[in-house]
């Protein structure tokens, strides 16, 4: 996702996503501190709190335990505390399983020295003047594994105004110096032997003047940042005992289910449709035809699928008719040998004569990716008295608001977003279009908001719906001079652009290149002298988004695959290769010499096994990786990955394992079975049957080891997956398969089916 | 036409088309929304309940094959092999995103009542019908042999 914008740019993006309502919008940059500022200046027009912030009651309690609603002490939008004792933290990001509202949470009550047991959490409101992702401007926005990253100052200085206002309070009340008072575990004392706790002094805090400024903890004083086993996962309960409230399970009163007969291929429109035979289907109460295709409304969800089974539907599908995959992939290797947009080259002056004595050149190949989460996509809406709710995991927050309000034509103050923990995403719930969420605005206004409706994409509808990760080609060819060392690399990549065409595209997209198109190549990790780069963005009928690592997911592979094949040529270790091309880099270069030491790289194994290295640097966060593979009747099996992570401050280790853990089995399913085929402009691939993610006796042992740091951290949900698939392709060369330079594995036939 | 159900130990009763997956009847009906959603073809497993103790893709099972079997769901899990096995998964941390986990648990606690004492190789057969896309595999492995030696042990849930 993006990295993150400069004033001008937020500036720019705040016009542009306010035009969607044409509300009004002043550019203006927030610093981080004014965010703990209530009276926080001159207004963004590109939201509205309903109610005061911090008092929104948005998502219900997580894990069934009701949090303080009525507190009386709110310093800032980020925490309460309760007479009850209880803390409320305001988790402004979307849970979608990668633990940021654990990490949230950390953050607020280790500097409030709050008792994590006592804690509790909800939801932000959608308000991007409060609530924003502060790498991204004046977006409300969870993504690019930027929580962590983007609200570390934010949340402990929530948690340290609060603990500064709760001492004060103590101070008055027991006429001793606040530098007297102790606090831990959310208890007040004093050395006289006095005592009260959080909740006692809730009232009294409440009612002064919230500090300017506040010292935050230094890394030694960290009572739960970075502890083991001191900040179990706040969603653990609710999600084991079935009471955590997805989407799909939000209940309303008269609450419809909503399917909808999608385009067979992209970009098909509807030419007709009879809905006789539908609305004759017990349950079904509505056939309405949106801009989507055309919904079928029911009481419950069989109702619906069986009405859309029985409707009829005439699809004009020449849009998309003439798109066959294995075409692109032939137009693609073509444009691969052609000149493209230059993305890097040597500076003038800088040309060397060619001394390559030897060279590799590969194309290698990637296809269609859908992000195929456990929850398909989804959203509730209720439009009642001019007023329109949304229930759904929103992801891309500010957007969805902006487009809600847009579909229902009423102005943003007059909608209210509900975040829902989400049932995966990867990159999904977040997109240009917030297609699920103004798909499901357009049902409520086509049956005139005549009762709550819940859209619900089946599996099909989700997997055969496009948002791909995209197609990629590259084609590289690099020389070796005679010392053994990298002589020139040119590198030629073709694909779909992320953001072409989309509200942030100008922010991404500078001289005809997405810089996510070429991340991971171009900036690289490794110092490479003479690179030349080149990009063909294409343009398909085939809408395409990030997906779990977004460029990396490809660029990742080509890398360090090829700089194996290079050390191999050069007759070099693969770990000492690239730790000379690493130059300065030391956290990459640190990874990787801790995660060789770790997996006993160079040592011996068992007969038959052999590891494959790679290291990828991608969201500030450096992940190097040994697989531990073997070949049996030509099928691949990893018996073991070890894992380097340096991602700074390591707020909640078990977190980060779980990221590394997940993101390896993430990259697995990809590398071994992941392709969406095109035919005639449909989805080949459009359930688990054919569409094959890994299963439990797939999983190899991962063993994570964390770099301890004090360095500002970063984020840790995407950077475990791209390192993955190059280390055991290494490790297969390794073992004298042929290299594989078209995913997935399944296709050249390397795995057990 | 009427169809009497015996869930989680209390009986309901479904009127509606008796070719209505179960999973929709629990969901939609019952309005016990712990147990998911996420194929419809009994290829993901979100979807596992128990019908009289054995693992059930209830996303292809008809209402009406069900009258006079006793089902549970994530809801009514109750016995001391149920207990340690939640127990485990959240002492573990097992959970990411969640979704799967009601379908997983299930399946979890179906093999353990079953087979007390087990391997890798129980616990791959077992779990093999459950996706987790955000890959837990390892902790629900680690899981299933913690809830399993809680219980040799006789430790109380």
């Amino acid at each position: 996702m993006i990295h993150s914008l400069n004033a001008d740019q937020q500036a720019v993006l705040a016009r542009q996503l306010a035009g969607h309502d044409g509300s009004r919008s002043q550019g203006m940059t927030l610093s981080r501190r004014d965010f703990l500022r209530s009276s926080g200046g001159a207004g963004l027009a590109l939201a509205f709190a309903w109610l005061p912030a911090g008092r929104a009651s948005a998502a219900s309690p997580l894990d069934g335990m009701a949090a303080s609603v009525s507190a009386p002490f709110a310093p800032n939008a980020f925490v309460r505390v309760g007479p009850d004792n209880l803390v409320t933290i305001v988790c402004k990001h979307l849970e979608m399983g990668q633990g940021n509202t654990t990490g949230l949470t950390t953050l607020v009550a280790d500097e409030l020295d709050a008792d994590w047991s006592l804690v509790r959490i909800e939801y932000a409101p959608s308000d991007a003047k409060i609530y924003n992702n502060t790498l991204y401007g004046a977006m409300q926005i969870t993504g690019g594994s930027s929580t962590i990253a983007n609200s570390f100052e934010q949340m402990r200085s929530a948690g340290a105004t609060a603990r500064a206002m709760l001492v004060t309070a103590a101070a008055n009340a027991w006429n001793v110096p606040a530098s007297e008072i102790k606090t831990s575990n959310s208890v007040l004392t004093h050395a006289s032997g006095i005592r009260a706790t959080y909740g006692q002094m809730a009232e009294a805090a409440g009612r002064l003047a919230v500090p300017k400024d506040v010292t935050l903890k230094q890394p030694s004083q960290f009572t739960l940042i970075g502890k083991q086993k001191a900040t179990p996962r706040v969603d653990s309960t609710s999600k084991c005992n079935g009471t955590a409230l997805y989407t799909i399970d939000v209940k309303l009163p008269g609450l419809l289910t909503a399917v909808i007969a999608l385009p067979p291929s992209f970009h098909a429109r509807v030419i007709s449709f009879d809905s006789a035979e539908a609305l004759r289907v017990a349950g079904v109460t509505d056939v309405v035809q949106v801009p989507e295709g055309i919904a079928v409304v029911g009481k419950g969800m069989w109702a619906a699928l069986k009405g859309r089974r029985a409707l009829k539907v005439q699809w004009d599908e020449s849009a998309s008719a003439s798109v066959n995959s294995d075409n692109v992939l032939t137009q693609y290797r073509s444009q691969a040998r052609n000149p493209g947009t230059s993305f890097v080259r040597p500076a003038d002056g800088q040309m060397t004569p060619d001394t390559a004595v030897k060279t590799i050149a590969a194309t290698y190949e990637f296809p269609f990716l859908a992000h195929a989460t456990m929850e398909p996509m989804n959203c509730v809406v209720w439009l009642r008295d001019g007023i329109l709710e949304t229930w759904s995991a929103h992801q891309f927050t500010t957007l969805d608001h902006t487009l809600a309000a847009k579909a229902a034509n009423l102005p943003m103050d007059k909608v209210r977003l509900h975040t829902l923990v989400s049932g995966g995403s990867f990159g999904r719930r977040a997109n240009f279009v917030s297609d699920s969420t103004v798909a499901a605005v357009n049902i409520a206004v086509a049956i005139k908001g005549r009762a709550p409706v819940r859209l619900q994409f089946t599996r099909e509808d989700d997997t055969g719906a496009g948002m791909y990760r995209p197609m990629y080609v590259h084609a590289v060819k690099v020389g070796l001079d005679a010392t053994g060392k990298l002589a020139g690399w040119q590198h030629t990549i073709v694909g779909q652009s992320i953001f072409a065409g989309t509200v942030l595209g100008s922010f991404v997209i500078k001289d005809g290149i997405d810089a996510m198109s070429v991340e991971g190549v171009f900036p690289s990790q490794y110092a490479i002298p003479q690179m030349m780069g080149q990009l063909h963005s294409t343009d398909l009928p085939i809408p395409p988004l990030w997906w779990r690592s977004v460029g990396n997911s490809h660029s990742a592979f080509v890398m360090e695959t090829m700089i194996d094949e290079l050390a191999a040529a050069a007759g070099e270790d693969a770990v000492a290769f690239r730790l000379a091309l690493l130059g300065n880099n030391r956290r990459v270069a640190g990874v990787l010499k801790l995660v060789a030491e770790k997996a006993g790289w160079g040592k011996s194994r068992e007969p038959g096994i052999e590891q494959g290295i790679a290291v990828h640097q991608c969201f500030g966060t450096s992940v190097a990786q040994v697989a531990d593979v073997s070949m049996k009747d030509g099928k691949v099996r990893v018996h073991r990955v070890v894992c380097a992570v340096d991602c700074g401050v390591a707020v909640n280790p078990d977190v980060i394992r779980a990221q590394m853990e997940g993101g390896i089995g993430f990259a697995m399913s990809a590398l071994y079975y992941g392709e969406i085929e095109i035919e005639a402009g449909r989805a080949v691939q459009r359930n688990f049957d054919r569409y094959r993610v890994l299963r439990i006796y797939e999983m190899p042992k991962v063993e994570v080891h964390i770099v301890s740091s004090n360095a500002a951290p970063t984020g840790v949900g995407e950077p475990g997956v791209p390192p993955l698939a190059p280390a055991v392709a290494n490790a297969m060369a390794r073992l004298g398969v042929p290299r594989v330079r078209r995913l997935p594995l399944a296709r050249a036939g390397l795995v057990a089916l | 036409m009427t169809i009497r159900l015996k869930v989680n130990g209390e009986t309901r009763e479904f009127n509606g088309d008796p070719d209505t997956p179960l999973l929709w009847v629990i969901r939609d009906d019952l309005g016990l929304t712990g147990t998911k959603y996420g194929c419809g073809i009994a290829q993901c497993g979100a979807c596992t309940v128990h019908v009289d103790g054995v693992p059930l893709r209830s996303c292809s099972s008809p209402v009406a094959a069900m009258p006079g079997r006793a089902i549970t769901t994530i809801e009514g899990l109750s016995s001391p092999v149920a207990k340690a096995v939640q127990k485990a998964w959240i002492e573990l941390d097992v959970a990411q995103c969640g979704y799967c986990q009601s379908g997983q648990i299930m399946s979890a606690v179906a093999l353990l009542e079953k087979k007390p004492k087990l391997s890798d190789r129980d616990i791959d057969l077992a779990m093999a019908g459950n996706i987790c896309r955000c890959a837990t595999y390892q902790r629900i492995r680690a899981a299933i042999h913690l809830a399993s030696k809680r219980l040799a042990s006789g430790d109380p849930p």
